[in-house]
């Protein structure tokens, strides 16, 4: 059914791809922008598919291997190199598979919406070249198997991100929020960088499997390892290192601030890689558990009582954002907390991983439709400034119906998908600690008054008379919100099927090391 | 001893960058502490690269003994690359934030706070 060129290089492609198209797309702009709008959709419609493709074999046949300039995947170590990978390897197994899937579905809808909501602006032609770089790096950094790699996507999505976020100059202050973010991201990925340079100085080799099957945790590797975690939790605006997050989601355009959202989570992702698959139960595991949790409850309180006063809907949004943040750290930090013993790990430590895990797929869909809804009402009213909306269900209702989704999903109320991977996470973490869990709840019904009182102040009241001529978004923008809605509500109705089929293979994926390693240096 | 030094080199560096970084006021500075930091990370994977005696891998040249693999030059080779990228785009910034404030002083630049 499918080519088989295709499945067997869809690592390659799904990079390639996205790239020669972004560099293409200012040249074909040139002939109309319906030539430049048909190009860029069906170049990311093409990278989606391939993703897809590659997550569904990756599921069905297990990790998937791809060794660029080889001619097999059994190359990986070439017999003259002394037992060491030499060459860029992807690697890509269920944890990466599922954000690839999470990259695939939001970077399609939020291109859906953009071609819409950026219509009517000037500076197109590399708007979008940004946009597809973006989705390079995303997509690069979650299934790369070479660590340097992994920092080459980083800086190709941080640049991108940073000149995007820029992008609507607004009078400075768009500039002034992407300096911010573009300067600590600048320094986080050079802390990377140097932690990179004690793994080769250490161990010879590049390659996530070789250096992991090394480890050795010696002083050197909790330096490199605090490098790590300090720079990839500021880029995944965890709290102590979360003041860029409001400004730059703010200020970005609306759906380039639901791609940074994705953007976050592939930081996450390569969080959890590090600590999971380079140094797994090498590492103290209660420590690192116990610090990652300890970020995560900072970010979730903290986030949601900024988010509390907020004026400007986006910003507020933000906070929830890094809000929301917090879960998945929590989650994910339980189980590296109780990493090495198995009956712990069985009793809630999986279930806990693979709340928030499932927590990140569901936030990157329903924190997305919530900023598509944003990007909606400031198309159609002109302001963020929550104090000068209302009124405006009479006019914009479907936007109000998808808003009302985001909504009660990111305050965990079923049968949404918030409440499906916030009750995982309840349940597991009340085990390991019980106060961590009431902290999770409190935060989630704050989350909810937050947002009761943003709906009302949009959405209720009587039609204002200077929104008299609001009319509701264009259809594209429907359509890409409406992606987000349906994924949001299904994954609500059937939770147990995703888990069963998505993410209960990530979080497994995720701890055991042992056949990450295998996959390259074969049964190691 | 000897053979430390560049490291010194890459820890002072590393600091002195810092410090400008922290304490200037002056954009343009804080972004010549970025590019120093970069150099110091450079340097520090060159250093990791070195090997005493060891035999430049350019094939056409080199007797036949064990060459030394040219990784950590290839990645400082990307790193400066990604440098530069990093530079033009913080300095273009510097260049709007300068027409639209009429200020590079980092504490005058603060209209998102208001």
């Amino acid at each position: 059914m499918i080519p088989a060129f295709i499945v067997e290089n869809s690592p390659a492609l799904m990079v390639i791809v996205p790239l020669v198209a972004a560099f293409l797309s200012p040249f074909i702009g040139r002939i109309s922008s319906m030539v430049r709008s048909i190009w860029v959709g069906g170049a990311m419609a093409v990278t989606s598919t391939i993703a897809l493709i590659l997550a569904l074999d990756v599921y069905s046949a297990g990790t998937r291997l791809y060794v660029f300039g080889a001619s097999a995947a059994s190359a990986a170590v070439p017999p003259d190199s002394g037992g060491i990978p030499i060459r860029i390897i992807f690697e890509i197994d269920q944890m990466s598979a599922l954000m690839l899937v999470i990259t695939a579905i939001s970077g399609f809808a939020i291109i859906l919406y953009s071609l819409s909501s950026e219509r009517s602006h000037t500076g197109l032609e590399s708007f979008y070249t940004l946009y597809l770089l973006m989705i390079t790096g995303i997509l690069g950094m979650v299934s790369t198997g070479d660590i340097f790699n992994f920092f080459v996507f980083l800086e190709i999505l941080s640049l991108a991100s940073a000149g995007l976020i820029a992008y609507r100059v607004d009078g400075g202050v768009a500039v002034e929020a992407a300096l911010k973010y573009f300067v600590l991201s600048t320094i986080g990925a050079l802390a990377i960088l140097v932690a990179i340079g004690i793994y080769y100085g250490q161990y010879n080799a590049l390659n996530m499997a070789m250096i992991a099957a090394r480890m050795q945790f010696s002083v050197l590797d909790q330096v490199a390892l605090v490098l790590i975690i300090a720079a990839l939790a500021m880029k995944c605006g965890a709290v102590p290192m979360h003041f860029w997050t409001p400004d730059a989601y703010s200020m970005a355009p609306s759906s380039i601030t639901a791609l940074l959202v994705v953007a976050s989570q592939a930081s996450l992702y390569g969080l959890f890689r590090t600590v999971f698959t380079l140094y797994n139960v090498t590492l103290n595991a209660a420590t690192v558990g116990w610090l990652i949790i300890i970020l995560g409850v900072l970010s979730m309180v903290v986030g949601v009582t900024m988010a509390i006063p907020q004026k400007n809907v986006k910003r507020l949004m933000a906070y929830h954002a890094v809000s929301q943040t917090g879960y998945m750290l929590l989650g994910v930090g339980v189980g590296l907390a109780v990493l090495g013993n198995q009956s712990l790990l069985d009793a809630f430590g999986y279930m806990a991983m693979e709340g928030g895990i499932f927590h990140i797929i569901n936030h990157a869909m329903y924190k997305g439709l919530l900023f598509l809804t944003a990007g909606a009402i400031f198309l159609r009213v002109g302001t963020y400034n929550l104090n000068r909306m209302g009124g405006l269900g009479h006019s914009m209702k479907w936007t109000m119906v998808f808003f009302v989704i985001g909504a009660l999903a990111i305050a965990g109320i079923p049968p949404f998908n918030g409440f499906a991977s916030k009750l995982m996470i309840y349940e597991s973490v009340f085990v390991f600690n019980p106060l961590l869990a009431v902290i999770a709840m409190v935060v989630s019904i704050l989350t909810l008054a937050s947002f009761v009182k943003v709906f009302h102040s949009i959405f209720m009241g009587p039609a204002l008379p200077e929104y008299s001529g609001v009319r509701e978004a264009p259809m594209p923008m429907l359509v890409g919100m409406g992606i987000l809605a349906v994924v949001v509500i299904l994954f609500g109705l059937f939770p147990g099927i995703v888990v069963e089929s998505l993410i209960t293979p990530a979080a497994h994926a995720l701890v055991d090391q042992g056949a990450y390693i295998g996959a390259v240096l074969g049964g190691a | 001893m000897f053979w430390n030094l560049p490291l010194v080199a890459v820890v002072a560096l590393v600091i002195i960058a810092l410090a400008i970084i922290v304490f200037k006021k002056n954009l343009i500075k804080v972004f010549l502490g970025i590019v120093i930091l970069e150099s110091a990370v450079n340097l520090f994977l060159i250093t990791l690269g070195y090997r005493e005696g060891g035999i430049a891998p350019i094939y056409t040249n080199a007797p036949p003994a064990s060459m030394v693999l040219p990784t950590p030059q290839a990645l400082t080779l990307t790193s400066i690359v990604i440098g530069v990228a990093t530079s033009a785009l913080l300095l273009s910034f510097a260049i709007i934030i300068w027409k639209k404030y009429g200020s590079i002083d980092i504490d005058r630049i603060r209209r998102l706070k208001e």
